[in-house]
């Protein structure tokens, strides 16, 4: 049996570092021995940033199954955060349910959200599909914003830090570490998926989608399965958000969290993880590395990303050869 | 036994009629050819057969199962796969690739068994890409898999199309005009190829195609369309001498010499 096909492209060229197993292996080590580290030698304000960069990696891999992927423009994604931080938010506090029970189903109701938004409106051109998730982004805020249960506009306070076997996560490193974790299954989960029958199809209907239907792929279907996966990225960024910073506000789900995360996925490359986990770094570290100059900060990053969309359209990343 | 049976179907688009009335069938084994000029509803009733248009009446149906309400990808499912006549690869996607998006229908693992790599999974992928592996073989393309598709010469891409066809499984095949723009040799080797996909793997096949004489050589049964009406339906030899056909297309005497072929 030859080997299988490397399917998608998306380990933009990366995947030469990791091509036997060996090398695999001193990979993985590598990887997982600066995450680990990382914090040990930056200190404890370095480790809030990288946990909420990471939080950004999450986030950004399951928006770029939507718009990396199969190619579908969500302008709406922080809507699906939201979901899971307030299914958390609430059903911790509301129904004292532990954060183990809530993370199931703050999944469930993405997933719910995702097939109500996305089967109507993925029936149409992509066109559509942005400004009804612009739209449901904007319902999903100003509902949290109005409710009584959603604590209105100051948000909910006091969800508490989950405990797992006997680890209560509570410190800021170990919530680090529960976010390299999330990160790490993000991007297993994003390579396998794109490397499946599933994400092939993505790519197919991407492309044409008038020759994936007629080699009788439901293009509706496949869509909706990346909205939905997409959401199920958002609802967990969410859920872990809410517990680690144990309050939210419907101002952390607002139209510009929807706008940064699409950056993250447009800035390092669509379609590419290492370009998605870069652009997610970026969009978060940044703004703190430029903190030194003061107000000028906000416009050279703009200036930056003006450039970058400027000379490198198709993201920082380099699009690396295929075989 | 009727593979394909097409009855009273009519289609028309802001009131200009492309196809009057077409009653059409393709027996189960048969090689058949669809002819016609220019402008005549081939393609339309290509596209209507496959799903992609909805006409205002009529039925279609495939192994006696009704299609004219079903989508496209329910029709590839059902047994149908078709080419197109201005080849629609997935350019930037590798030759393997293309020819697996074909098993998509015949497959069903999700995202579960993707992202937890389930050994059912595993196995499909191999199925997958063992039947592709064996389709792009039967067209003649031995290596290059993993060549994007958009770089490969125009009547390699024709074959790979031919191939990704031939993964989705299908009981009837639809080549819409599979030997434009091919050389004369390529030309010979398509013939012997449909002659194959028939012969060795019972498929049907049903071809729009100009090129008379390959038409005259490879089919067993022609159908002719002429501005949206069926005009004439037989075999070879009585196509060739039908007053009606050779008046339809081309007028009167070069019509003659053309179907002569």
């Amino acid at each position: 049996m030859a080997a299988l096909p490397q399917g998608a492209n998306v380990w933009g060229g990366l995947a030469v570092l990791f091509d036997t197993p060996a090398k695999r292996v001193a990979a993985i080590a590598v990887v997982l021995a600066a995450m680990i580290v990382a914090p040990l030698l930056l200190g404890p304000y370095a480790t809030v940033i990288l946990t909420n960069a990471l939080l950004y990696v999450v986030l950004a891999l399951g928006l770029n199954i939507v718009v990396g992927y199969a190619g579908l423009l969500d302008l709406g994604f922080a809507a699906f955060f939201a979901v899971g931080a307030y299914t958390v938010g609430i059903t911790t506090l509301h129904f004292g349910l532990n954060f183990w029970l809530a993370l199931p189903l703050a999944i469930v109701f993405a997933i719910i959200a995702g097939v109500v938004i996305g089967t109507p409106t993925l029936r149409l051109r992509s066109d559509y599909l942005a400004i009804v998730t612009l739209g449901f982004g904007e319902i999903v805020r100003l509902s949290a914003r109005n409710l009584r249960e959603t604590g209105g506009a100051s948000g909910l306070t006091g969800i508490d830090s989950p405990w797992l076997f006997g680890w209560h996560i509570e410190t800021p490193l170990d919530f680090y570490y529960v976010f390299c974790g999330l990160a790490i299954i993000g991007v297993v989960a994003s390579a396998r998926l794109a490397n499946s029958r599933l994400g092939r199809a993505w790519l197919y209907v991407r492309h044409d989608e008038d020759a994936a239907e007629a080699m009788g792929i439901d293009r509706v279907r496949v869509k909706l399965a990346a909205y939905i996966v997409g959401a199920i990225y958002g609802a967990v960024g969410g859920a872990f958000f809410a517990a680690n910073l144990g309050a939210i506000s419907p101002e952390s789900f607002s139209f510009q969290q929807s706008v940064l995360i699409l950056m993250a996925v447009i800035l390092g490359g669509m379609g590419k993880i290492p370009g998605v986990v870069l652009g997610a770094f970026i969009v978060i570290l940044a703004p703190e590395l430029l903190r030194d100059v003061g107000d000028l900060r906000l416009l050279i990053f703009a200036v930056g990303l003006l450039l970058v969309m400027l000379f490198r359209p198709s993201g920082i990343w380099p699009t690396g050869g295929r075989k | 036994m009727t593979l394909l049976d097409v009855k009273g179907v009519s289609l028309s688009f802001a009131g200009s009629k492309v196809l009057q009335n077409v009653d059409f069938a393709v027996p189960a084994g048969a090689i058949v050819s669809l002819i016609g000029p220019n402008g005549a509803g081939k393609t339309s009733l290509f596209n209507s057969i496959t799903g992609f248009y909805k006409p205002q009446q009529g039925s279609i149906k495939v192994g006696g199962v009704e299609t004219m309400r079903m989508k496209p990808h329910q029709v590839t499912r059902l047994g149908i796969a078709r080419t197109f006549q201005n080849v629609r690869l997935f350019r930037e996607m590798s030759v393997l690739e293309n020819v697996m998006s074909g098993m998509h229908c015949r497959t069903s693992a999700g995202v579960v068994d993707a992202v937890l790599r389930l050994p059912g999974q595993r196995r499909e992928e191999a199925a997958i890409h063992a039947f592709s592996a064996e389709c792009l073989r039967f067209v003649g393309i031995e290596d290059g898999w993993h060549r994007d598709a958009g770089t490969l010469a125009y009547g390699w891409q024709r074959r790979v199309e031919i191939a990704r066809a031939l993964a989705t499984q299908p009981r009837l095949l639809l080549l819409d005009e599979p030997a434009a723009g091919l050389t004369a040799g390529e030309k010979q080797e398509l013939i012997g190829l449909i002659g194959r996909i028939r012969d060795e793997r019972g498929i049907s096949v049903l071809l729009i195609e100009h090129d008379t004489g390959l038409v005259m050589r490879i089919s067993e049964r022609i159908s002719v369309l002429d501005h949206g009406v069926m005009i004439a339906e037989g075999t070879v030899r009585e196509i060739q001498t039908n007053p009606r056909v050779i008046e339809a297309y081309l007028g009167v005497e070069e019509g003659e010499a053309e179907l002569a072929g």
